[in-house]
C-alpha cells in the first residue's frame, strides 16, 4: 500500500489541482483582499505610521500581507475538503485500495501551489506599488522556506476544520481570526507603539517572529534569533495541526 | 472447493449505536458469489450504517463481518481490493468531466491505460457524447451511470450499492436495473439497498428484511411470498400502471436520453429493452 502513496497522492493532487485551473477566481479572491489592504495601508495610512525606520512603508508592511495571503487561502482547502466529504467522493476514495494519506496529502499539496501563486501575485503588484529588496538569492530562498511552512502550518489547521465542519461556513470560518493576527502584530505598526497588555500578546505570538524574520530577510539584514523563534513556532503549529487532522481523520472511520 | 462453497459476505452479529441510537442490534446474513441480495428497509433502518461497515468506511462495536473471504475490521486493505462502492448520493466529482472521473478512478485503481478504460466505460454506458462535458451538468440517470461505471473499474468482485435508484425517474431506473443484471450475470456480487419493494422483486436473488436493527426476514422471493398465506384466484380486469402508460408514451415518442447524451442512434436498442422490461413484469 504505501509504495502507491506517492503515486496517489500525485493522482489527487493533479484532481484539486484541475478544479483550482477551472475556477481560478479562488486565486484571485485569495488575492484581491490583501492587494486592497496593501492600498489602503500605503496609501491612506502608511503615510501617518512611523515604523521608526527609514526603509519605505511598503517594505515594512509587505511580510505580513503575505501571511494575511496565505491565511484567507487556506480556507479553501477546509471548503474543498468538506464538499469532498458532503458530495460522497470522500467515501468512493476510502473505500479504494489506495493510500490512507493520499487523500489529506492531496488536498495539502493543493494548498501549498495555490498559495504560492496567490503570493507571487500580491508580491508583484507589491513591486509595482514601489516594493524593492536587496535580499540575495539565499535570503529568498529562506522567505519562500518560511512562506511554504507557514502555508503547511495553517494548512493542516484547515484538514482539521474542513473535517470536523458541519456547515459550509463553518468549514471556512475557522480563516477569520487567522487573516485578523497579524494585526495584533509588529506586522504593520511597531509593537512599541501598543499598550503594555497588547503588546505583550503581539511580541509573542508566532507572527511576529515570523513578520520579523522575513523583513530581515529582504532588507538583507541579519536575522539574529527571530528566525529560530519563527521555525520553533511553525514546526511546532505544522505538527499539532498534523496529528489534529489525522485525529480528525481516523474519528470520520469509527 | 471451499472457495465456492464460501459467501462472498459473510455478517455475523453486527452492532452499531452512535451514541444512545442503537442503529444495528445483531445482523447476520449470507450472500453468496454471484447472486444479487437486497437490503430492503425503510428510511433509518440502518442500511446505509451496515453497507459503510461492510465497504470499510465504519467499524461496528460488535459481530465479524468477511467480504471477499476477508475480515472487514483485521484486513480492511484487502477488503478493499475485493470490493466497489456506489454511495447514496452519486460520488462524482462535478468540476471534472465525464471522462476525468473515470481516468481518475483507473489510476487510483492503479490501471494500466486509464484512458482506454476511461473511452470503453462511456461507450458501455451511453455517455461517449457527455464524456467531455463537466459532470456537474449531467442529468440525475447520467450521473448515476457514471457513478456506476466508476464502481466497476478495476472488475471488483463485489459491488455495494446504496439506494442506486433512489430519486431517478423511471426510465433511468430500467436503465440502473439492466446494468445491476448484466453485472450479476457476469459472476459479481451485488448486494443493493432499497426501499423500493418492487426494485428488489426485479433484481434480487435473496431479499433480507432490515427492520430497526436486525433482519426479520431473509429468503427469495417465493420463499417470501410464501410467508403469508396462499394467493387467492380473483379476476381482476389488468388496468396499466401510471408507470406502464409514462413509459408507453415518452417510449413512442422520443427519448429524453437521447437529448441529453445527444446520441439518438442508441435510443432505439434502448427503447427496445424497455420493452422487454415491461414484457417481464
Amino acid at each position: 500500500m504505501t509504495s502507491h502513496a506517492i503515486s496517489d497522492t500525485a493522482v489527487l493532487t493533479g484532481r484539486s489541482l484541475r478544479h483550482i485551473l477551472r475556477s481560478p477566481d479562488t486565486i484571485i479572491t485569495t488575492a484581491v483582499t490583501p492587494i486592497a489592504l496593501m492600498l489602503l495601508f500605503v496609501y491612506v495610512l502608511g503615510g501617518a505610521i512611523n515604523t521608526g525606520s527609514n526603509e519605505s512603508y511598503i517594505d515594512y508592511m509587505l511580510p505580513g500581507i503575505l501571511l494575511i495571503t496565505i491565511a484567507s487561502g487556506v480556507a479553501y482547502t477546509s471548503y474543498r475538503l468538506f464538499l469532498d466529504l458532503q458530495g460522497g467522493i470522500f467515501d468512493r476514495f476510502q473505500s479504494m485500495p489506495i493510500a490512507r494519506s493520499s487523500v489529506l496529502w492531496g488536498h495539502v499539496l493543493t494548498s501549498l501551489v495555490s498559495n504560492l501563486v496567490s503570493v507571487a501575485i500580491v508580491t508583484g503588484v507589491a513591486l509595482i506599488m514601489g516594493f524593492r529588496t536587496g535580499a540575495s538569492f539565499g535570503a529568498w530562498l529562506a522567505v519562500v522556506g518560511i512562506l511554504v511552512l507557514f502555508t503547511l502550518a495553517l494548512t493542516w489547521l484547515a484538514v482539521i476544520a474542513g473535517l470536523s465542519a458541519k456547515t459550509v461556513d463553518g468549514a471556512s470560518a475557522f480563516a477569520y481570526p487567522l487573516i485578523f493576527l497579524p494585526f495584533i502584530s509588529s506586522a504593520f505598526v511597531p509593537t512599541e507603539s501598543m499598550p503594555a497588555p497588547v503588546a505583550w500578546f503581539a511580541e509573542n505570538q508566532p507572527v511576529t517572529s515570523i513578520v520579523d524574520t522575513t523583513r530581515a530577510l529582504f532588507a538583507g539584514e541579519p536575522v539574529g534569533s527571530d528566525i529560530w523563534v519563527a521555525l520553533a513556532w511553525l514546526v511546532g503549529i505544522i505538527a499539532i495541526g498534523y496529528v489534529g487532522a489525522l485525529a480528525a481523520y481516523r474519528r470520520k472511520v469509527s | 472447493m471451499t472457495t465456492i462453497t464460501e459467501p462472498a459476505i459473510r455478517v455475523q452479529g453486527i452492532e452499531k449505536s452512535f451514541k444512545d441510537l442503537h442503529v444495528l442490534r445483531g445482523v447476520d446474513f449470507d450472500v453468496a458469489r454471484g447472486s444479487i441480495f437486497a437490503l430492503l428497509g425503510s428510511n433509518g433502518a440502518g442500511k446505509t450504517t451496515l453497507v459503510r461497515i461492510l465497504s470499510t468506511l465504519l467499524k461496528a462495536d460488535a459481530g465479524t463481518a468477511t467480504v471477499g473471504g476477508q475480515d472487514v475490521a483485521a484486513n480492511p486493505g484487502e477488503v478493499r481490493e475485493a470490493i466497489s462502492l456506489t454511495g447514496q448520493f452519486a460520488a462524482v466529482d462535478e468540476v471534472l468531466t465525464g471522462r476525468e472521473n473515470l481516468v481518475l478512478v483507473a489510476k487510483l485503481r492503479h490501471m494500466k491505460q486509464p484512458g482506454k478504460i476511461a473511452d470503453d466505460l462511456l461507450a458501455r454506458f451511453s455517455l461517449t457524447e457527455a464524456g467531455g462535458r463537466r459532470a456537474g451538468t449531467y442529468s440525475g440517470g447520467m450521473r448515476r451511470r457514471l457513478d456506476i461505471a466508476m464502481s466497476l473499474i478495476g472488475n471488483p468482485s463485489i459491488i455495494f450499492l446504496d439506494e442506486p435508484t433512489t430519486g431517478l425517474d423511471p426510465q433511468a431506473r430500467i436503465e440502473v436495473w439492466q446494468t445491476v443484471k448484466q453485472l450479476a450475470d457476469g459472476g459479481t456480487t451485488v448486494l443493493l439497498t432499497t426501499q423500493y419493494l418492487d426494485e428488489a422483486e426485479q433484481l434480487a436473488d435473496r431479499i433480507a428484511i432490515l427492520h430497526r436493527g436486525t433482519i426479520i426476514q431473509n429468503g427469495t422471493l417465493d420463499e417470501l411470498k410464501r410467508l403469508l398465506p396462499a394467493a387467492k384466484v380473483e379476476y381482476v380486469e389488468k388496468q396499466p400502471s401510471l408507470e406502464d402508460v409514462f413509459l408507453a408514451l415518452v417510449g413512442e415518442t422520443g427519448e429524453t436520453e437521447g437529448e441529453e447524451t445527444g446520441e439518438p442512434a442508441t435510443a432505439g436498442t434502448r427503447a427496445d429493452k424497455k420493452k422487454k422490461e415491461e414484457a417481464a413484469r
